[in-house]
């Protein structure tokens, strides 16, 4: 029997981390050598927990099936990182931040963790500057600031619009010098595909090698998972191609809990669908929501040039709907605004996009200006496109972009398995049901640097694993399982390719498990998705061979898991009777549209548990906001 | 919008593995002007797979010409005709109806093939892990607004950092050379304050590693500059070369590598 | 001193080598032409300016030495740097577009360089070996080195190799000057036009100074 212990301290909140850290225990210094930790992702997270574990000490273990730490998806954030600084004297704080995400997350975090990460976002600014990070500054030399959706303060730090690649430059750097001096050890081309559990206790991984094809094993006191989010499950979204959840969900069915898997980020600012042949889509930074108005025409299927359609039959409706927020509402809202004016066919020439304009604020700033703040990302657009935006508003569509849910983890970031952690995406705690911008690179960088290397330490100490030998007989069953799945996906030869189920996945989690849900739609979903799952089995083609380089058989892989996360996640928008961020019910809505929550009942986080033939159980953790009181979260 | 279709010839490199000898292939395939050269490339990796033929393999991972995954020498271009982009954002518009397409993988001695375009660049994160960092602990750093750094040097200090490492550099070099990628790398840390302790260590180690992995030298004719998704500048390439004079020439307590 | 084999054998120490050397052949070069310009001042002119160079022979042969060697690691280490780039590439591109990303003088330095190797050599042979070796007293009492050049420039066959070998200088100049200063590490946003600039117009002095030479004298005739 699971019991779901958050292991949140007591005591007033913005001393429950200090008194936390005091009460963990410690490894010596000369002991800290004789422990192995794998890491798996060199992602912000990833690379910087590996940093930090090396800098403490300890044996490093780090994963990753790129070619290079360097490439990790981190690597593509453009807007920024959010910190509690107040450089700008403008009424930030610790607690303004804190608040914030906890109601930017619409009352679905845990109140103590995003206190924490609130806590240590300074230090991650001065960390990162020390690792020379080349933020933003302004002519005094000090960091300059910009602000972000769901805020109303500039606490947003950045690198012209590449911040993520400077971070992950900088923890990879970090990681790289722990390397340097031995106590890292990076393993590239190695994809995680099973997690190894003996009694109870995360003990180590299985790993293919995407350059021999060989299943590898490498045991640890304790595996820290740091492989980022699923949003591929629809797959067309931001994410990079190779962006999947096999290590979290293979470690999902060898016991820990899946925490609120329908809890999905769709980005309000990306590039509309082009055609059938498309890979991904384009995410256009929310920083440009700062300067661009987004409008629609108020005339249904008007199929006139944007620049010819006049000022007063335009409807800037973010800043008519949220006057106070207006076009820097938060991630789920404008969404949401985008698809509702879509639907009502007064989309761009009655299709799927709105207009982002910077008519306005090149009018006012002078195009200069403008080229300076956001030169780079205009020049995406245009090679995208080959529509110029400095003439023409650009055409956006909120696209799949961040997952909230993930594995369940404690206060600890430990999940239900001992030994067994989760940082970044890939965990499920810090942003409730909707994420601010900017808070995915803070969470990361909380979890790497300035958590794992306290709670990592109190977990070998207090539960004093063992290492055991990967002849062991479990890592010879758990390999031997890997193998025999290789083995089977390419036995099929059916007649299917995996992109085209992949892209059928996709639609079906679109239409019914995406910006909208309905009860009907979740029922028809679980069941298509559960049909081609069945078919993926008998029809799917796999060529080549799994002894050498073999990119389908990656793929298929992956795709195995989109195809039973899938059934998860409607499995837990339909559990979730109410509307919460990302999670939007229609039948749970106020008459205006807005999403309409219920504490009464659902203000728990729903942590999963695989059972045998596709079945789970549900585990609740109730969330209790003492300083944040729930309210409708209003942006208007 | 015109939905014209392109009819293209592709001459594609394919190589089974590092050991075996490769040669090219050529496939016919028709695509959408709106869509991406990777695009291109996935419809027709889709279709050998569903003829159970192996599909070619290439690297790409963002798709948003930042993580640097993506490489192909396509008509004898690293990352194709159009200056300043990687191949994922090569568009097929740039391309005319009927034309010869030549893919190759990056060549160099020091980026072997390791299957069709897929090449081992890891030889750059051997160069990086041989200095190509700041020496600071978690826990120790002071305020980040204690080190003000003029405007101008965090820009030039950025402009380096912007390289992706994908090696495009090496691969438009007549000589191989990875002077830019190494280059970029110093300069970015080698402009900020914080870099200073560790500078003329971190450029000698860094050559040194570079030298040993076969890389060739600098002939100083900027293709890497002409080739750059990101547009590094070569004035980067002087820098080290400066830095590197002074770490040999000037500094008495370095130790020598 | 292994910091100095060290860095002599390094990538960027070769560059140095390259640079140090070229630098110092650049201003040679200048010397060089200046002298040679008063054979179109007559051959009392010329003879005399040679006749000069003999009286300070001792300090000739000191920067004659220095010379020798400047060419000798220019030459070496060119050839040495060609070699180890070729084999940085075992494997040539089918298509190369490097038409399309460098400049013809940058791609062509190991060609012009063993062209004006050539050149030197015959240069040698023909000029400095009979001025020097060739029973130099009898010359410089005859007053014959007038003669002996203009002789040379009615050769028709010696005269084209002269002009191609002087163009080819002129290409190898032009990448060599600017070259050099970004070796050294001097490249700026606000100098590096300049020097590019300067490096054209000085390869365009050496080329057209040292070529107008056999094709004047070629052309006419040899007359005084």
């Amino acid at each position: 029997m699971i019991k779901l212990e958050s292991k949140v301290p007591s005591g007033n909140i913005s001393e429950k981390w200090t008194n936390h850290k005091f009460n963990l225990k410690l490894i010596n210094p000369a002991n800290k050598r004789k422990y192995t930790i794998i890491v798996v992702g060199t992602g912000l997270a990833g690379a910087s927990a590996s940093a930090t574990l090396g800098e403490l000490g300890y044996n490093v273990l780090t994963f990753t099936f790129h070619d290079s730490a360097r490439r990790a998806h981190s690597i593509a954030a453009q807007g920024g990182i959010n910190a509690a600084k107040n450089y700008q004297n403008d009424g930030d704080s610790v607690y303004r931040l804190f608040y914030d995400t906890v109601k930017g997350g619409d009352f679905r975090a845990r109140e103590a963790n995003v206190y924490r990460l609130a806590e240590v976002s300074g230090n991650i600014i001065d960390q990162c500057v020390s690792q020379g990070v080349p933020f933003a500054r302004e002519y005094g030399g000090l960091l300059d600031n910009r602000s972000f959706g769901g805020a109303q303060v500039s606490r947003t730090f950045y690198a012209r619009g590449q911040t993520g690649q400077q971070l992950l430059i900088g923890a990879v750097a970090s990681m790289n010098r722990q390397i340097d001096l031995g106590t890292v050890k990076l393993f590239t081309r190695r994809e995680m595909l099973d997690l190894v559990v003996i009694d109870g206790q995360a003990k180590g991984i299985v790993v293919r090698n995407l350059v021999t094809g060989e299943i590898e094993k490498y045991s640890a006191h304790a595996v820290v998972l740091a492989t980022g989010g699923y949003s591929n499950v629809f797959f067309l979204s931001t994410n990079a191609m190779n962006c999947n959840t096999t290590a979290i969900w293979r470690s999902h069915k060898r016991g820990a809990l899946f925490a609120n898997p329908c809890f999905t980020q769709i980005h309000p600012t990306c590039l509309p669908l082009h055609g059938e042949s498309q890979s991904k889509l384009t995410l256009m930074s929310e920083s440009l929501r700062n300067d661009g108005r987004v409008w629609v025409s108020k005339i249904k299927n008007d199929m006139r040039q944007p620049n010819d359609i006049p000022e007063e039959e335009r409807d800037y409706y973010l800043e008519r709907k949220y006057p106070s927020f207006g076009n820097l509402s938060p991630r789920d809202i404008s969404s949401r605004a985008a698809k509702e004016v879509c639907d009502e066919g007064r989309g761009v020439l009655g299709g799927e996009a709105v207009y982002l304009d910077f008519r306005d604020a090149i009018k006012r700033l002078g195009r200069n200006v403008i080229e300076e703040r956001y030169g780079n990302l205009f020049e995406i657009y245009e090679t995208i496109t080959g529509d110029n935006p400095y003439q023409v508003p650009m055409k956006i569509y909120p696209a799949p972009h961040y997952t909230m849910g993930g594995l369940w983890v404690d206060y600890n970031l430990m999940s239900n398995l001992p030994g067994l952690f989760v940082l970044g995406e890939a965990n499920f705690s810090d942003h409730g049901a909707n994420r601010l911008g900017a808070s995915a690179l803070m969470q990361g960088l909380a979890d790497g640097y300035f958590i794992i290397p306290y709670t990592m330490g109190d977990y070998l100490a207090s539960y004093k694993p063992t290492l055991v030998d990967t002849s062991h007989p479990e890592f010879e069953k758990v390999k031997n399982e890997v193998q025999e799945t290789t083995k089977k996906l390419l036995s099929i030869k059916g007649k299917r390719t995996v992109d085209d189920i992949h892209k059928q996945l996709g639609r079906i989690m679109w239409d019914k498990v995406g910006m909208a849900r309905n009860e009907k739609g979740l029922k028809e979903a679980i069941s298509q998705i559960r049909n081609l799952r069945e078919e993926f089995w008998t029809s799917v083609n796999v060529p080549g061979s799994g002894d050498d380089v073999n990119q389908t058989l990656e793929r298929a892989g992956r795709l195995i898991d989109y195809l039973e996360l899938g059934e998860l996640m409607a499995i837990d928008a339909l559990n979730r009777n109410e509307s919460c961020g990302g999670h939007f019910r229609e039948e749970y809505q106020y008459e205006d549209g807005e999403a309409k929550r219920d504490d009464e009942n659902y203000s728990y986080v729903a942590a999963w548990e695989f059972k045998e033939n596709f079945n789970w159980e549900l585990h609740k953790e109730n969330l209790v906001f003492e300083y944040v009181k729930p309210a409708v979260r209003s942006y208007k | 919008m015109e939905t014209k279709i392109l009819k293209l010839k592709l001459k594609i490199w394919r190589q089974k593995n590092a050991n075996s000898v490769g040669s090219f292939v050529d496939y016919d395939v028709s695509v959408s002007p709106d869509a991406s050269f990777l695009e291109m490339l996935d419809e027709l990796n889709n279709k050998l797979e569903s003829q159970g033929l192996e599909p070619v393999v290439f690297e790409s991972d963002c798709r948003e010409g930042i993580c640097g995954t993506c490489g192909l020498v396509i008509n004898g271009q690293p990352h194709g005709p159009i200056p300043r982009i990687a191949t994922c954002q090569l568009h097929m518009r740039n391309f005319k109806d009927g034309d010869t397409i030549w893919i190759e993988p990056f060549r160099a001695k020091a980026f072997p093939v390791i299957k069709d375009l897929m090449v081992d660049r890891s030889g750059f994160d051997k160069i990086l892990q041989a200095g190509g960092y700041i020496s600071a602990n978690v826990g120790g750093a002071q305020d980040a607004n204690m080190i003000p750094i003029p405007k101008d040097v965090a820009s030039e200090a950025f402009d380096a950092a912007a390289c992706i490492g994908c090696g495009a550099c090496v691969a438009a070099c007549k000589n191989a050379s990875a002077m830019l990628f190494v280059s970029a790398k110093i300069s970015h840390l080698g402009l900020l304050p914080q870099g200073q302790p560790e500078r003329y260590r971190r450029v000698d180690r860094m050559i040194k590693v570079m030298d040993e992995l076969g890389f060739g030298s600098c002939t100083n004719t900027y293709a890497c500059e002409a080739e750059c998704p990101k547009g590094i500048s070569v004035k980067f390439i002087a820098r080290m070369n400066r830095d590197y004079i002074a770490a040999k020439l000037k500094s008495k307590t370095l130790e020598q590598v | 001193m292994n910091w100095l084999n060290n860095f002599l054998n390094s990538s960027i120490g070769k560059k140095f080598v390259m640079a140090i050397t070229g630098s110092f052949l650049l201003i040679f070069l200048i010397i060089h032409l200046i002298g040679n310009i008063t054979l179109f001042f007559g051959p009392d002119a010329f003879n005399g300016y040679v006749k000069t160079l003999d009286v300070i022979k001792p300090l000739i042969r000191v920067i004659e030495l220095v010379l020798l060697a400047a060419f000798v690691f220019h030459i070496f280490n060119g050839f040495r740097l060609w070699l180890e780039n070729k084999r940085a590439r075992p494997v040539e591109y089918k298509i190369n577009g490097s038409t399309e990303n460098s400049s013809i003088f940058s791609r062509t330095m190991f060609i012009s360089g063993s062209i004006i190797f050539i050149f030197l050599v015959l240069h040698l042979g023909t000029f400095f070996w009979r001025f020097n070796v060739h029973d130099p007293q009898q010359l410089a009492d005859a007053h014959q080195y007038y003669d002996i050049v203009v002789g040379f420039f009615q050769i028709w066959w010696y005269v084209l190799l002269y002009i191609i070998a002087m163009i080819l200088l002129g290409f190898h100049l032009n990448h060599g000057f600017q070259s050099a200063f970004q070796t050294f590490g001097l490249n700026s946003k606000k100098y590096t036009p300049l020097i590019k600039k300067l490096g054209t117009i000085y390869a365009i002095i050496m080329a057209v100074g040292f070529a107008s030479m056999p094709i004047y004298f070629f052309l006419s005739g040899g007359v005084k």
